[in-house]
């Protein structure tokens, strides 16, 4: 079977990068790889062909992930959706490196973009790849009475042309027909004359237009300097794009009126902020309410703490004293195996599943992109760029969940300013139904100087951050995808594969947390703070000596810090002040973890221990004022 | 079809930043800013000469751009560093 294929797939690349790991797999097995703009429809496509058994991981060097899965024979990539093949960023790179590697490329357009689509194609065509061209949502095409000659198309690319609906169920036998057709398109003869020179210093073709369009990283590899010609090569495609879709495509109707009615309500900030209230609450009803009260509420609370801890205690103290240091680092409160497990699996598991669920419905809508327009503006002050709002505004929700999202974001830049953000300013949802009851007691004057102080706080670290850090906010140029309806297997699929690889990741850190807590607290280190903070909690805060201890209970989880107020005798602005003091004071261990693990060591402690200095020093000053 | 009334009436052919073009004007890309900025502009389908429409100018200055089916946001700062050239007030219909 192999060799059969080996024989109608010859590999084109006559070398190959194999040092890069994650590719370097049997080279007898030919590699199909899926590439397209995003929102097209390639993660259907991929599902159908590769069923259960697929294989995710992280890129190396990147957090872009990756599937790999087998089809009759080949070995089949998704790619993450990409505009062109180029190094603007890590989706690019990860992007051209599979590509580069890859014997025949499945390029999957969507039919009623096409002139945004069809330069990728012919880009991949004209890196010498052998291309089949799936042209999905033939199904729109025919609704908005779309016309597109596709014999007439194929002869101008030169290769195959598949019509598809990936919503509906793909014939794998057409999918095979697909793989097996891919050949070399047509070329501009223009193109091989500028290319001649380059292809004898880097051997492909596909290589060669990369380093002639100034793509550093393979010019870097084959150690030559990168060309200048990106914006020649570039207009000249876009031309030759724009000539065969004068030929071929006939759009006499361009005009949708009520998705272009319901896309501009929601970037008008007068429909647009109703909307994103009623997106929001929704979201809130599922992540917030259902999912992180009433189903974590039993599986933390009846299967972690009543089920699983006791048993694991039962079975651990049978073979040693539950009160050694050994017993106390295990199976103690902050144990490794106690602590750890129900955190993960009971908490943050489910926690975790409902966020990517609606992050995944949120995605596959084309909502974001929309909501990231309407903020720009305002965002762009606190240095930031419109898509940071997702981030932020997943931060109510959960911080930690929110703080892996600042991935999202295009430069390191912006994925620091977002993250301390998150990490000072905002409350997520755990703390926020006990803020909102201490608040509602307290009255209204402190419920507004609570919201005045932290909207200041937030605004006054952005614009410090913006000007502290070198660069700009990187300018929006959005591609605003067509507002559709989710699939709901491809959703379910996606936040699975996305919440697995995160439980794999966040695993390791949270027993180092733990254990550093369980640590900390044997060997009194807890009690040692909550002793040195009380002159601060008495003198600076103005507060009772026990809040030190709801403080210390913060360092572990933010709503335990909250909750532990609820039971003190405090003074409507004492609750004020105490209440701003544990907003802006660390988050909990589990975004500690995650945030060391995005940002690194160093950045994370920075991050961190400044939560400590404005905490208290901000807490301090509305104090000394109201009290 | 009227048009909006407004302090500053637009000429045809005149050249503006982008961030000033009305909803539902119909444009010419007259200067994009060089670099990376152009390149994504020319994937996404624009370049210097194409037709567009305004299809949206948010309250702060950013712009949705539309040509076809093809939509596309702008920011107010990078909206500032484009050059259009007025063709008409309101395409027709």
């Amino acid at each position: 079977m192999t060799e059969d294929l080996r024989d109608r797939v010859p590999h084109l690349e006559k070398h190959r990068h194999t040092e890069l790991g994650f590719l370097q797999t049997d080279l007898r097995i030919p590699k199909a790889v899926l590439v397209g703009n995003p929102n097209v429809g390639k993660s259907l496509v991929f599902n159908a062909i590769s069923g259960l058994y697929i294989d995710v991981s992280n890129y190396p060097g990147t957090t872009v992930e990756v599937e790999k899965g087998k089809f009759r024979g080949f070995e089949v990539y998704d790619t993450p959706g990409i505009y062109g093949v180029s190094s603007f960023n890590d989706e690019e790179r990860v992007a051209r490196d599979i590509i580069l590697n890859a014997d025949i490329v499945l390029n999957v357009i969507d039919g009623t973009h096409m002139e945004r689509d069809l330069f990728l194609t012919q880009h991949l065509i004209d890196m010498g790849k052998k291309v089949t061209v799936l042209l999905n949502f033939m199904d729109e095409v025919k609704k908005h009475e779309i016309r597109i000659d596709i014999d007439k198309l194929s002869n101008f690319l030169g290769v195959e042309i598949i019509p598809l609906i990936a919503s509906q169920k793909i014939d794998l036998d057409l999918m095979e027909k697909a793989m097996r057709s891919a050949r070399e398109g047509v070329q501009r003869r223009e193109l091989h004359s500028s290319l001649h020179t380059m292809l004898s210093m880097v051997g492909s073709q596909a290589e060669a237009l990369l380093v002639l369009e100034g793509d550093e990283v393979v010019a870097t590899r084959h150690g030559i300097k990168p060309a200048a010609q990106r914006d020649a090569l570039y207009v000249e495609r876009r031309n030759r794009v724009n000539y065969i879709l004068n030929q071929v495509l006939n759009d006499s109707r361009p005009r949708r009126r009520f998705p272009d009615l319901l896309g501009r309500w929601t970037v008008n900030p007068i429909t647009g902020i109703p909307i994103l209230i009623v997106a929001l609450y929704i979201s809130y009803l599922f992540v917030g309410k259902l999912v992180a009260q009433d189903f974590v509420g039993f599986t933390e609370g009846e299967i972690g703490k009543n089920l699983w801890e006791p048993w694991i205690q039962g079975l651990v103290g049978e073979l040693i004293p539950l009160s050694s240091w050994i017993g106390t680092l295990l199976v103690g409160p902050y144990g490794a195996v106690t602590m750890t497990t129900t955190y993960l699996v009971f908490l943050l598991l489910p926690l975790v599943a409902a966020f990517y669920l609606t992050l995944s419905v949120l995605e596959d809508s084309g909502y974001l992109p929309r909501l990231a327009t309407m903020v720009d503006r305002g965002l762009s002050a606190l240095g930031l760029n419109g898509r940071a709002v997702i981030p932020l505004i997943l931060g109510f929700g959960c911080i930690t969940s929110a703080t892996i999202t600042t991935r999202l974001l295009n430069t390191e830049r912006e994925k620091t300013i977002a993250t301390a953000i998150l990490q000072f300013a905002i409350p997520c949802s755990a703390q926020i139904a006990v803020i909102v009851a201490l608040l509602a007691g307290a009255g209204f004057a402190p419920m507004l100087i609570y919201a005045a102080v932290l909207l200041s706080v937030l605004i006054a670290l952005g614009t410090i951050l913006n000007r502290m850090l070198k660069g700009s906010p990187e300018p929006l140029l959005l591609d605003l995808p067509p507002l559709r309806m989710p699939k709901f297997t491809n959703v379910v699929r996606k936040s699975f594969v996305r919440s697995t690889e995160f439980m794999k990741e966040a695993a390791a850190w949270f027993f180092v947390g733990a254990l550093s807590v369980a640590i900390a607290d044997l060997v009194g280190l807890l009690e040692f703070f909550q002793k040195l903070l009380i002159p601060v909690t008495t003198s600076w805060l103005q507060l009772p000596p026990e809040a030190a201890t709801a403080f210390i209970m913060g360092v572990v989880r933010r709503d335990f810090g909250a909750a532990g107020l609820y039971d003190m005798d405090l003074a409507p602005m004492q609750v004020l002040v105490a209440l701003i003091t544990i907003t802006l004071f660390v988050p909990c261990i589990a975004s500690l973890m995650v945030m060391m693990k995005e940002r690194g060591l160093k950045e994370g402690l920075t991050i961190w221990g400044g939560t400590w200095v404005i905490a208290f020093l901000v807490g301090g000053i509305v104090s000394q004022v109201v009290l | 079809m009227t048009t909006r009334k407004s302090k500053h009436p637009m000429v045809e052919n005149q050249i503006i930043p982008l961030h000033k073009s009305r909803m539902g004007q119909g444009i010419r890309i007259h200067a994009l800013p060089e670099g990376i900025i152009r390149t994504y502009f020319i994937r996404l389908g624009i370049k210097e000469g194409e037709y567009v429409t305004c299809f949206e100018r948010l309250p702060g200055g950013t712009v949705i751009i539309q040509k076809n089916r093809q939509q596309i946001a702008v920011g107010y700062d990078l909206a500032r560093q484009i050059l259009v050239m007025v063709m008409n007030e309101r395409q027709p219909e």
